[in-house]
């Protein structure tokens, strides 16, 4: 990438894919699980030292099922990066990036609750929005939404 | 200086060999104390200050402690931060204290566990999870044109930059443009909705402190944009009224003069608060030094927006990445210095002000023209068209029952809401509904960061830290 | 809504009557905003729509010394048993006004988080519709609340 910016990082990791995406030029990188904790690692050390957001995606259809996706903002290079990382589906198993930015600290623990990717070396991995008895994980895609069928007075079904 | 290296303090001359990510550690000393010592070592720097000790100067060692600190706290020759310091407390002398859910200081379902030693609170830990609604799951059954309605309820009381986070994010997807007008118009209701929701911080801080009337205050100026916002849009709270594409409806006729009104009577209110506060002995006590939270903590841990102003970093999203042209008007960011909660309101009084100038410009340069984008695949024509043209008519069908397509990608925008950073993370597959929508909201970092503030201050702090970081429990739970 | 008898005679009556009217004047909420709806009953009580000329400005945080629970905001699944442990520990008479869509029928959120409407918790005296409710709606529920106290319709 022949962005000022990402030369020293996309140096360091030869086969990280930076792209831009949209009309807006949004930077992204996708990054492979062994080398994700070392990615986000070195990209706050080149000025990414705000950590923005972390989540979790599935894919459902796509291998790898899951996604992690990270927002890391610089101050002094007034720019976003975004990390992709693929999580694979038979093990959904990532490295915590606690020790890099401890925000993620929450975000990761969501990630946990509502999509079962557990991230090891967190320092408590345990559910964070739903009460802790639930059983299942809410957001991914073949969880259902939930609705309960709606009637209305009068109407037939409740007679 | 003595040769033994002193275990605790390190070397206290040079600040370098301070670990700038070690979050959590602060010295507890007095408020002017800190002051002194922020003072002295942070003004016009960013740089980290572990200071484990008041005072650079050797300490007195008559009898050679060693290297134990246990001996050297008891003799007083070296005060020790005692986050690190384990065997402080006795065991039996701690107390866990339950604050919350239901709680009328906690603005909201927060639970917090704290840890006590007497009154010093040694550890805290935030339960969450008490208002989840999932959001993020009912957005992927939700159209495009639909999704406002969800956002909006995350943080409800900055609902308009919920939407325009969610506006933005999938226009971005759609590389639609919005027209001048429409754009202005976001600019003025979101600058009005920054002004209600610091009005209700204000109402909040002064009733956890003890000025209850400070609640009727708030809330009274509060009415003034209500109304208007409820002539605007239909509704006091909750709009949907930003939508992808524009905005919903054209301000009503007369909106000047209550604009108008809106900024005479607040800036009036905020007057009688400065008024009230300023000088205020109780309450300055009662929030320098409190909730401290230094730059590098901000960083590391997201967090953003007036805290992380307070702390000391000059950023602002309207200034960095700015959107909707906010670029076009004039207006400060106020910058503190202490990251404590008096330096937080005082800058989140002074966003009033420049959100109120904000608000000025707009009403006395908004331009002429469209409210929202003509393109017909995204906005639904207006009503009367539905009887003279079919097209409008399977246009307006079309879009209010399946929704309009948005093409396949990705996309994470933020907005400056009045607590921070809000981003709107979507993914879309291509089809009418989001595959994914993921709110990243401010007061989720702020909760988290709760412990930071907290750890080695009193008790009685809890409410002025919670209330000084303004969280809004429905964006921590979605 | 147990339909117990109330009291009989002519003694008993004007004694209830007068019990009830002085129930209705001073009904104090437990504080229990939830959600978006918690700030439209804040902004109930506060200068524009006055609460306390009902007597009722006062929100007390404990629930041993309030008599109205306005359920106000979005139930969740976590939230529930604690709902109901508040609503326990008040003490009789107590009435539940569910405020808003959420509190009411689970609103516009019909998934797995949301507990759909309060009264499959604890029971409603009375319903609030709207998202949020504006302050003038709130207070005409509580005033029909009222009412129905006044007139015995509710009996404790």
């Amino acid at each position: 990438m022949s962005d000022r910016v990402f030369a020293p990082l996309s140096k360091r990791f030869p086969d990280v894919e930076f792209e831009q995406v949209l009309a807006s030029q949004q930077d992204v990188a996708h990054v492979s699980l062994e080398q994700y904790v070392d990615f986000v690692s070195a990209a706050r050390d080149h000025g990414f030292n705000v950590f923005s957001d972390l989540c979790g995606v599935d894919y459902l259809r796509r291998k790898p099922r899951f996604e992690i996706v990270v927002n890391l903002l610089s101050h002094e290079h007034v720019r976003r990066l975004r990390i992709r990382v693929g999580v694979p589906a038979a093990d959904p198993t990532v490295a915590s990036i606690t020790s890099v930015f401890p925000g993620a600290n929450f975000y990761e623990r969501e990630a946990f609750d509502l999509f079962g990717i557990v991230f090891t070396d967190h320092p408590d991995l345990t559910r964070l929005v739903l009460p802790d008895d639930w059983e299942g994980y809410p957001l991914r895609k073949d969880y259902s939404v939930g609705s309960v069928p709606v009637r209305f007075k009068g109407s037939p079904k409740t007679t | 200086m003595s040769d033994t290296p002193n275990v605790v303090t390190g070397d206290s001359e040079a600040p370098s060999t301070a670990k700038p990510d070690e979050v959590g550690a602060s010295a507890s000393t007095g408020a002017e104390e800190r002051r002194k010592l922020h003072d002295l070592w942070v003004a016009g720097t960013e740089e980290p200050v572990w200071l484990r000790s008041y005072t650079d100067e050797p300490s007195q060692e008559l009898l050679d402690a060693g290297d134990d600190p246990a001996l050297q706290l008891s003799r007083g020759t070296v005060v020790d931060d005692d986050f690190f310091f384990d065997d402080a407390a006795d065991p039996d002398e701690l107390q866990i204290l339950n604050m919350g859910p239901q709680h009328p200081s906690t603005h909201g379902v927060l639970r917090l566990q704290l840890e006590l030693d007497g009154e010093t609170i040694l550890r805290a830990k935030p339960i969450i999870g008490y208002l989840h609604t999932g959001m993020e799951k009912t957005a992927e059954t939700l159209t495009y044109m639909q999704g406002a309605t969800n956002v909006t309820r995350m943080d409800y009381l900055s609902p308009l930059h919920m939407e325009l986070s969610f506006s933005l994010a999938v226009e971005s997807l759609l590389d639609a443009e919005i027209p001048e007008r429409g754009q202005a118009i976001r600019v003025l209701m979101t600058e009005l909705n920054r002004v209600a929701s610091h009005l209700v911080w204000a109402a909040t801080q002064g009733t956890d402190l003890g000025a209850v009337s400070m609640m009727i205050y708030g809330f009274r100026d509060r009415e003034y944009i209500l109304q208007f916002f409820e002539k605007t849009t239909g509704l006091r709270m909750n709009h949907n009224y930003i939508r992808p594409g524009g905005v919903a409806a054209d301000l009503p006729d007369g909106w000047e003069e209550d604009v108008e009104l809106i900024i005479e009577k607040v800036s009036q209110g905020v007057a009688e608060y400065e008024e009230l506060f300023n000088g205020n002995p109780i309450f300055r006590d009662r929030t320098m030094g409190v909730g401290v939270i230094t730059p590098e903590e901000c960083r590391a841990l997201g967090v953003t927006g007036p805290i992380a102003r307070a702390a000391g970093i000059k950023w602002d999203l309207r200034k960095a990445f700015p959107y909707s042209g906010i670029d076009k008007y004039n207006f400060e960011i106020p910058v503190g210095k202490h990251g404590d909660v008096w330096d937080r309101y005082l800058v989140r009084i002074e966003e009033i002000r420049q959100s109120l100038g904000i608000v000025k410009q707009v009403l006395e340069t908004m331009p002429a023209g469209d409210y929202r984008t003509l393109d017909r695949k995204i906005t639904p024509p207006p009503r009367k068209r539905i009887d003279e043209s079919m097209e409008a008519l399977i246009h307006h069908f079309k879009l209010f029952t399946s929704g309009y397509k948005v093409p396949p990608g990705e996309t994470y925008v933020a907005v400056e809401s009045p607590r921070g950073e809000l981003g709107m993370y979507i993914v879309s597959d291509g089809r009418e509904k989001p595959w994914r929508m993921h709110a990243r909201t401010p007061s989720f970092n702020h909760v988290q960061a709760l412990p930071t503030m907290m750890t080695d201050s009193l008790v009685a702090d809890i409410v002025a830290t919670i209330a000084s970081t303004d969280p809004v429990l429905g964006d921590v739970d979605r | 809504m147990a339909h117990q008898s109330g009291p009989s005679g002519f003694l008993l009556t004007t004694l209830n009557s007068a019990v009830n009217w002085t129930r209705t004047r001073s009904m104090w909420a437990a504080t229990f905003g939830l959600a978006c709806c918690a700030i439209e009953m804040m902004a109930t009580g506060a200068a524009h729509n006055d609460l306390a000329r009902f007597g009722m400005e006062v929100f007390r945080a404990s629930p041993r010394q309030a008599d109205l629970m306005i359920v106000a905001g979005r139930v969740s699944q976590k939230m529930a048993p604690v709902l109901r442990q508040v609503y326990d520990q008040m003490s009789e008479p107590k009435w539940v006004i569910s405020m808003g869509a959420c509190a009411s029928t689970g609103g516009m959120f019909n998934n797995y988080a949301l507990v759909q409407g309060v009264d499959e918790v604890v029971p409603v005296d009375i319903y609030v519709p709207g998202c949020p409710p504006g302050p003038q709606s709130l207070m005409n529920g509580i005033l029909m609340l009222q009412d129905k106290v006044m007139s015995g319709e509710i009996v404790r």
